[in-house]
């Protein structure tokens, strides 16, 4: 519980957050930022974990271990896409996500 | 009397039919011929000790001749019907092991001269094994399924053989159209059988011919059901012998015994001649107690007018062929048509059973003098290359064993004694004449006829008109004039066996005895077709050609076979083919296919349409993602209830 803040306003935050996130996905043209996106719809729920336990459940902690599930799964992932996103500019020289449409053969 | 050793006799020509035939090209001929020879020696041995051992050590219990039978249960259906795998020893099937494996051993022996040099020398052998080993099997099968199961493959061997001269179009047309038309009789054959099974609850010879004196049993009480007017166990050995008559060739189911003449000459006197077309008889005789108690003996009736039918009718047509073999073809199903007649005419108990046992009497001494025949002609297509009457003539300068042996089957032939077509061909008439003189009367315009195409034949070939030969014909080798004399031998002697007292309906045997009268009123009726023959084919001369002028149309009728194959052409190309199968195949393939196609077809459609979707793009994908992520959202919140 925090003084002086609602719920609602945290998801209010949240969710701008998640949508700024999936509109970044969408919307870029570099895989990198594609991937910062990713993260921000990450954060967001994970952030949503850490309140919705803070508010609704005060004496458990599993949103809370939720969220550091997700940090540490989101580094993992992280990693694996940046190396993905190397090797792919190393056989086109770009990181461009219109150049990575032949991958669908 | 322990019957295991029995199994081996069909099993040896298996197992030399898969030597040859797997070592088809390592074995070289030389020693091909000599492994099929030596088999089937073996499984001729076997038989005969078998004989021996039923006949004679082991003997009659009780007045009759015992069953042995030995089986396994193959597949099983309930507790009574079941299909089995065994060997059955009784009378008959004994006195078949031995015809069997007698005439294949000879045209074993023979085989190893008449097909010297051809390519496929191995490959011959190993179908006559596997001929040698069906039939084997259907002689020794315990119930009516096994007996269908070696039918079919002796009607497989049949079909390879004829076909053996693979590149000759006639050939394989012979062999097709004989697999065919047995094929087409088979199937009466099978519904028979499964109205039998689903009627009488068995397959098993032994438990459908049990005759007990209570009354009691399917031969007793074959009323319980009917069809159209006659019980359904009458239909189904109806059907039975209808299968029958395919194997055996009679009439309406004759037409490709003569076709089949296109196979090698040893095939023809084996399987052609002397073994597999008397399978038909041999079924009938199987089953006889049923064909007589069933309804008083209704489908027996049938069978002895089939087979006179057939039996007239061949012999018409064996008059004015000019291939050797056709004639001896149309001789063959004139024989078999005489069998049947007898067992048609044939009682069950005592010395009234004549007819059953002058049927198996004759079917023996045919398969010898029918066997050396056939041998004989080949030994002299071999010699002047040629099929036909009018290539050859006066050969008995250039072969004497031959001349002499195809006289002595002639003569047997045609019923004069004491050579061993007149011993069997007697008691078939007496039998019909007790019974029907009807038929009495056609069996015996029948052994005129005999006579006289037979002789028509043998003076055509080895008297008649000086032939001119590009090279001179010579006796065929030792290899084929040893069956030749071996045959002539048996059917000089085969007569005088006392069949009556081996081989009768109930099994137990009567005191055999030689009807005078009749005896001589029928070797009177051979003597005048043999005359006759001699006047006109004797010397060259016209008085043949003359007298078939005299009969102009019915000549002309008999030559083409009173026009059956092309009857049956029209039938089935005409009217079976355009009338039923075309608009038949036209909705198969416009409505049937066209469904089948139609869906396939729209698939490819609507899948080329939508294939876009996939773009490939990362974000296209994320986009429809999301979407519907909302779409779903959306239904869950306003409209989940």
């Amino acid at each position: 519980m925090i003084a002086g803040i609602s719920i609602y306003e945290i998801f209010t935050l949240t969710s701008i957050l998640f949508f700024i996130g999936i509109y970044g996905f969408i919307t870029r043209k570099n895989l990198i930022s594609i991937l910062i996106s990713l993260e921000l719809i990450l954060n967001a729920s994970a952030v949503n974990f850490v309140v919705i336990n803070k508010y609704l459940y005060p004496d458990v902690l599993q949103g809370v271990f939720f969220s550091i599930f997700i940090i540490a799964v989101a580094a993992a992932e992280t990693a694996l896409a940046v190396a993905i996103i190397i090797n792919l500019y190393r056989q086109i020289s770009s990181v461009e996500v219109k150049d990575t449409e032949i991958m669908k053969y | 009397m322990d019957i295991s050793y029995i199994v081996f006799i069909p099993l040896i020509p298996l197992a030399v039919f898969l030597l040859l035939g797997i070592f088809n090209q390592q074995i070289k001929p030389a020693v091909s011929g000599y492994i099929g020879v030596l088999g089937l020696a073996t499984s001729a041995a076997l038989s005969y000790y078998a004989a021996y051992q039923y006949f004679f050590v082991s003997g009659k219990v009780d007045g009759v001749y015992p069953t042995f039978v030995e089986k396994t249960v193959w597949m099983n259906f309930t507790d009574t019907l079941h299909i089995d795998m065994g060997i059955l020893i009784d009378p008959i099937s004994v006195m078949m092991l031995i015809v069997v494996t007698t005439i294949s051993l000879m045209v074993h022996i023979y085989s190893r001269g008449y097909m010297h040099g051809d390519a496929g020398y191995t490959k011959f052998f190993a179908y006559l094994s596997l001929f040698s080993f069906s039939m084997l099997g259907l002689v020794l099968a315990t119930n009516l399924f096994q007996i269908y199961i070696f039918w079919e493959l002796v009607g497989v061997s049949s079909f390879l053989l004829i076909g053996y001269y693979y590149t000759k179009t006639s050939a394989v047309a012979a062999a097709k159209k004989a697999f065919i038309v047995t094929r087409f009789a088979d199937f009466g054959f099978l519904i028979g059988i499964l109205i039998v099974g689903y009627y009488a609850g068995t397959f098993d010879f032994q438990t459908l011919n049990a005759v007990n004196p209570e009354g009691e049993g399917l031969l007793f009480q074959w009323g319980a059901s009917s069809f159209m007017g006659l019980s359904v166990i009458t239909w189904a050995l109806i059907l039975i012998f209808m299968g029958g008559a395919g194997k055996s060739a009679m009439f309406p189911l004759h037409i490709w015994l003569p076709d089949a003449m296109e196979g090698p000459t040893p095939v023809s006197a084996l399987i052609h001649a002397a073994t597999m077309v008397v399978a038909g008889v041999y079924l009938v005789a199987r089953l006889f107690p049923m064909y007589y108690f069933v309804e008083d003996g209704f489908a027996l009736n049938i069978v002895a007018y089939v087979g006179a039918f057939s039996s007239l009718f061949a012999a018409i047509i064996a008059l004015t062929q000019t291939d050797i073999k056709r004639v001896l073809a149309f001789s063959t199903m004139s024989q078999i048509g005489y069998m049947m007649l007898a067992l048609g005419v044939s009682s069950y108990k005592g010395h009234e059973g004549v007819g059953y046992m002058a049927s198996m009497f004759h079917l023996f001494t045919h398969a010898m003098f029918k066997a050396l025949l056939f041998l004989g002609a080949g030994s002299v297509i071999h010699a002047v290359h040629s099929n036909y009457l009018k290539d050859m003539g006066s050969l008995r300068k250039y072969m004497p064993i031959t001349n002499i042996t195809f006289l002595i089957a002639a003569l047997a032939i045609a019923g004069v004694p004491p050579f061993a077509g007149f011993w069997s061909k007697d008691e078939i008439l007496v039998a019909a004449f007790e019974k029907n003189q009807l038929l009495y009367f056609v069996g015996l315009f029948v052994a005129g006829l005999t006579a006289f195409y037979m002789f028509r034949l043998y003076f055509g070939i080895f008297w008649g008109k000086e032939t001119k030969y590009h090279h001179e014909p010579h006796e065929s080798p030792m290899s084929m004039a040893f069956p030749l004399l071996f045959l002539a031998i048996m059917s000089i002697v085969a007569g005088f066996i006392p069949f009556s007292e081996f081989i009768t309906a109930d099994k137990a045997g009567f005191e055999g005895h030689l009807d005078l009268p009749l005896a001589a009123v029928a070797v009177g009726t051979g003597l005048v077709g043999i005359i006759l023959a001699w006047i006109f084919y004797k010397k060259e001369n016209d008085l043949a050609e003359r007298f078939s002028n005299a009969f102009g149309m019915f000549y002309k009728w008999t030559f083409h076979k009173f026009y059956f194959d092309e009857l049956y052409l029209f039938i089935t190309r005409k009217i079976i083919f355009n009338l039923i199968s075309a608009p038949i195949a036209k909705f198969d393939k416009k409505y049937v296919d066209g469904t089948m196609e139609g869906i396939g077809n729209k698939t490819v459609i609507i899948s080329e349409k939508i294939k876009g979707l996939q773009s490939g793009r990362l974000q296209d994908y994320a986009m429809f993602f999301v979407s519907g992520v909302v779409v779903v959202a959306l239904v869950f919140i306003y409209l989940w209830t």
